[in-house]
């Protein structure tokens, strides 16, 4: 087990690879999301994505910005060697919608808009408040914690480099 | 209550160590021992502690307050005093002319602007009153899982130290490598496999 200040900066591309495969699913392959998720109706990109170009010290940043904003860039981006650093998602379960942005180097969530619950009538509504909360929180975390394992185990197999890796340069380069 | 907010930033944790048991018990001691206390040193910049969620300005876990469902819910608060560096200049140039006015001498050594500086800081922190700067925390302590919510690099590492101080366990931030290494039930063969790992090469 690495020390995790040495584990965020050597490993900060993994997570940049998650959000890139991410969106390589959503356009190729939601079925795959929606196994993850049977309650998934939809995973759409949303109103933000950031793409990074490491090399070496240098880092070249595109993002992305706006409701509907086309992708042409960012997937130009990607054909020019950068990953998804950051992704504002909209997830849709029924007639609820999710919206959050997921960054790359620390997985972290910003943004994380859940759907509208009742305001509370009095101190004793409360605690329902409370873990009605918790519940939308986790309905996404729950999601993107088997979807990262799901990744994970890819990533860690040979079919990452035989199969996965093609798929997808195959995905940004029809792309052009 | 920042977690009841229209739009959150959340933080993801392990909590890796087990409390003694009885649970509630160890926890309620814990928040109290290291509850929030309000300044009373008046050259004091900073104080952090937990408090109760719905109440952050009456921290109080009597009760099982915290407990909500299965989940223990509270808030890391921290009390910081902030001065602005442009009122600093004003008193420290102040000061400094009323000295040299006074000793009748052109300039003034290092070390006398150092003493200036730190009265000068003493004096505004003793008058300026601490800004309560509140992050929930959410607790599934059968998962062993934690919310913090923010995002904030400060407050991620105040929320790290006084949790290992106040309950004798540590948190572990997920990040692709532990969110990997310790939520991905891997084998040995692929934790070996996830330490050799180089970003794949997408062009070319």
């Amino acid at each position: 087990m690495l020390d995790v200040a040495v584990a965020y900066n050597r490993y900060k591309f993994l997570g940049e690879e998650f959000l890139t495969w991410l969106w390589f699913l959503i356009d190729e392959h939601p079925a795959i999301l929606r196994k993850t998720d049977p309650d998934l109706t939809s995973l759409e990109i949303g109103n933000r994505m950031v793409l990074l170009k490491r090399h070496k010290k240098a880092v070249e940043k595109i993002t992305v910005r706006g409701e509907n904003a086309g992708l042409e860039e960012a997937m130009l981006a990607l054909q020019k060697g950068a990953l998804v650093a950051e992704l504002n998602l909209v997830y849709r379960s029924a007639e609820l919608k999710w919206q959050f942005t997921l960054k790359g180097e620390s997985l972290n969530l910003s943004s994380v808009k859940t759907p509208k619950i009742a305001p509370p009538q009095g101190p004793e509504d409360m605690e329902g408040l409370v873990l009605e909360k918790i519940f939308l929180y986790d309905k996404i975390l729950q999601f993107l914690e088997k979807l990262y394992k799901t990744f994970i185990k890819i990533r860690l197999s040979n079919r990452w480099h035989n199969r996965e890796t093609s798929l997808m340069k195959k995905w940004f380069r029809a792309a052009r | 209550m920042s977690a009841l907010s229209s739009s959150v930033s959340m933080t993801r944790y392990q909590v890796d160590g087990k409390l003694e048991t009885p649970i509630l018990e160890t926890v309620a001691a814990g928040l109290n021992k290291h509850a929030i206390v309000e300044i009373d040193d008046p050259s004091l910049e900073k104080v952090v502690g937990w408090t109760s969620f719905e109440k952050p300005y009456h921290p109080d876990f009597g009760g099982s307050s915290f407990v909500y469902g299965k989940f223990l819910v509270f808030s890391l608060r921290i009390d910081r005093k902030t001065i602005a560096p442009k009122l600093i200049k004003k008193h420290m140039v102040l000061e400094s002319e009323r000295r040299l006015s006074e000793s009748g001498r052109p300039y003034l050594s290092r070390s006398e602007k150092e003493h200036i500086r730190d009265q000068v800081m003493d004096r505004l922190f003793a008058t300026v009153p601490a800004t309560p700067h509140i992050y929930d925390i959410v607790w599934n302590y059968e998962d062993a899982a934690l919310w913090f919510f923010s995002n904030l690099k400060a407050a991620n590492e105040v929320l790290e130290t006084l949790f290992l101080q106040s309950f004798d366990v540590t948190l572990i931030r997920m990040i692709p490598y532990t969110a990997a290494f310790y939520a991905s039930d891997l084998t040995d063969t692929q934790k070996d496999t996830l330490l050799e790992l180089t970003q794949t090469p997408f062009t070319g």
